[in-house]
């Protein structure tokens, strides 16, 4: 199985979101990168499935070299190569854009990537990527099996799960519970040096949608403490001063 | 036009989709045009589409359009937009709406824009709110296509009722040849009501102890006719379903309500529930950052305080 892993590098999820240049830039400062929680998951479930049938794991990101630490972590952990498209992601129609053309040639039997990136919360990147390749997609999977030319998939609907089978190749992103996350060993951190990464160029930084502003939501007003003895009051609280129950 | 795709539930519109259409009928005024939504394969539920704004509805069936596929229902919506010329396709952000709007906005070469928390501002181009970094802020993006997708967050649009009835076009479609995967089977919760739906949700973390002591959160959340949801770790050790999960890498909810008992309040938990308008923190530790983002908080025993709100809540209802 060829497979190929889209993999976002994204600030840590402790970090306080702050900006700078009047609120129009996310201020990266002090920030540490990691693989998109969604990604990582991706990333092992690929590592499973060729160490069951065979094959290789490519894994691809579109961003400039400050991003290479972080997909050196992703071979690592154990990815065969990697592909880096040198341009800043702009939105997910760029970067689907920027990995079709870098993938150009090349045939993947499976696109995985992360549901969703915990930066933009787009959830673009699959759906875009199957429609411009014309793949199957199955979307926020918790569970993969592979037999033959088919694959099997539980996923994530409203109320409850649908468990999916499509053939391959198809794109499949990946949620919560789809494996336990792979962290890297020594050996897996001393090769992951000498392992390839290409970096590809593309020039096309067309996109329809612009972040143009910042906001963090309103700071809280402050909490109004209850006495646990007369606790009952809070739904008094939520009924009169509140009126939401 | 503005079309927007609804879905429906038992014999109602989904609550997601009345917001959706709510939002697209006061878009379609703002700019001047038609609100019309599209609804595939369902028969029951869409007597209504024109108390919550539409013109026109699109009842869309045929063959590959007997169960959800991304790329039928895509296809559908492709093909009833151009057919008709929307220039702006509304599609909440369920889990079938996140499936399908990134194919509908390639199809139609659209621009696309998710997690939309609230009414453009079209006063100098095309402008949109949308959630980014796991709701801890909000960015404004400016969108330059033509054609537009808007995915929305649900639970971010008032519903409205509108005095009028919706114009029914009935057409069949065949998409079978798009079809690239096929529902095997379906497993739903029965009788609880989803958590991304909810007004009310009760919660609690790792201070209950144990899967034994959720007795009591169902029961609050049952007087309160709340759902119910948890913090990572608890589901992780399997003391509630993956499904209650909220946070960062869980699911995201902005209720009315959020009473959170036994949980400290990581940043993680809040990115999940902090858009949340009213939160109630129970927490014996007076130093749990939980309090810095609750409006009412209690520095007690969860196992002695929710017992009280029950009653007191019990007390209420039977008044
Ligand atoms: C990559 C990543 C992603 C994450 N994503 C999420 C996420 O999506 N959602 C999430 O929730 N977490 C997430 N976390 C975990 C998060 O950092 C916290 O570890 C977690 O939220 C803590 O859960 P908790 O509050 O239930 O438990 P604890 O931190 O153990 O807190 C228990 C609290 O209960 C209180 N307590 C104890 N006994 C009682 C009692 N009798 N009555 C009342 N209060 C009591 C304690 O004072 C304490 O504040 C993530 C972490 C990482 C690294
Ligand atoms: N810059 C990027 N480079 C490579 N893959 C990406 C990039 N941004 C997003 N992705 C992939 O697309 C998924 C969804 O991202 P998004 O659509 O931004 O929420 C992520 O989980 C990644 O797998």
């Amino acid at each position: 199985m060829n497979i190929l892993v889209c993999l976002s590098a994204v600030p840590d999820t402790t970090t306080k979101i702050s900006f700078v240049d009047n609120d129009s830039k996310f201020n990266t400062a002090g920030v540490q990168f990691i693989i998109n929680p969604y990604d990582e998951l991706a990333l092992t479930k690929a590592l499973e499935l060729t160490e069951a049938n065979g094959g290789e794991v490519t894994i691809i990101t579109v961003g400039d070299a400050s991003v290479e630490p972080v997909m050196r972590k992703g071979l690592a952990i154990g990815a065969h190569k990697a592909i880096r498209v040198n341009t800043e992601a702009l939105d997910g129609m760029h970067v689907a854009k920027c990995i079709t053309s870098a993938i150009e040639g090349e045939s993947f039997d499976m696109i995985l990537t992360g549901r969703e990136s915990i930066d933009y919360n787009g959830g673009q990147v699959a759906g875009i990527l199957s429609e411009m390749l014309n793949m199957g997609l199955v979307n926020v999977v918790t569970s993969l099996t592979v037999e033959g030319n088919t694959i099997t998939a539980v996923r994530d609907i409203d109320g409850g799960r649908e468990t999916v089978s499509a053939n391959m190749p198809c794109v499949i992103s990946a949620q919560k519970e789809l494996c336990e996350p792979r962290i890297p060993n020594m050996r897996g951190i001393m090769q992951a040096r000498t392992k390839p990464l290409t970096v590809v160029e593309y020039s096309d930084s067309y996109a329809e949608t612009k972040y143009t502003g910042y906001e963090l939501p309103p700071a809280k007003q402050g909490v109004k403490l209850i006495d646990a003895e007369n606790a009952g009051e809070l739904i008094d609280l939520l009924r009169t001063e509140k009126k939401i129950l | 036009m503005v079309l927007v795709f609804v879905e429906t539930e038992g014999t109602s519109l989904k609550k997601a989709s009345q917001e959706a259409l709510t939002y697209g009928a006061d878009l379609a005024s703002k700019l001047n045009t038609e609100c019309s939504a599209i609804a595939i394969g369902s028969e029951s539920g869409l007597e209504n589409t024109g108390a919550y704004g539409a013109s026109k509805l699109f009842a869309v069936s045929g063959a590959g359009l007997n169960e959800f596929t991304p790329e039928g229902y895509s296809e559908a919506i492709h093909q009833v937009a151009s057919n008709n010329n929307a220039s702006i396709v509304l599609i909440s952000a369920s889990y079938t709406g996140k499936s399908i709007a990134p194919k509908v906005a390639v199809k139609l070469s659209a621009s696309l824009t998710t997690g939309v928390v609230a009414m453009p501002n079209t006063e100098n181009g095309f402008s949109v709110r949308k959630t980014c970094f796991s709701n801890k802020a909000f960015s404004d993006v400016e969108v330059t296509g033509e054609k537009k997708v808007i995915s929305i967050v649900p639970n971010s649009y008032e519903i409205k009722e509108f005095d009028q009835n919706a114009e029914v076009v009935s057409s069949d479609i065949d998409v079978s040849s798009f079809i690239k995967s096929k529902s095997v089977s379906i497993d739903k919760v029965q009788g609880k009501i989803p958590l991304t739906e909810a007004e009310l949700v009760v919660s609690a973390g790792r201070g209950l102890k144990g899967p034994e002591n959720w007795g009591m959160i169902e029961e609050l959340a049952d007087v309160l006719g709340a759902a119910t949801a948890c913090s990572k770790p608890v589901s992780d050790m399997d003391w509630r379903p993956h499904s209650e999960h909220v946070g960062q890498t869980g699911i995201t909810i902005k209720p009315n309500l959020y009473i959170a008992a036994g949980i400290s309040g990581a940043i993680q938990h809040l990115a999940g529930v902090s858009s949340s308008k009213v939160i109630c923190v129970i927490n014996t530790d007076p130093e749990a950052p939980f309090f810095k983002a609750a409006d009412y908080g209690i520095v007690g025993d969860a196992f002695d305080v929710i017992p009280k709100l029950i009653a007191r809540a019990k007390e209420l209802k039977a008044s």
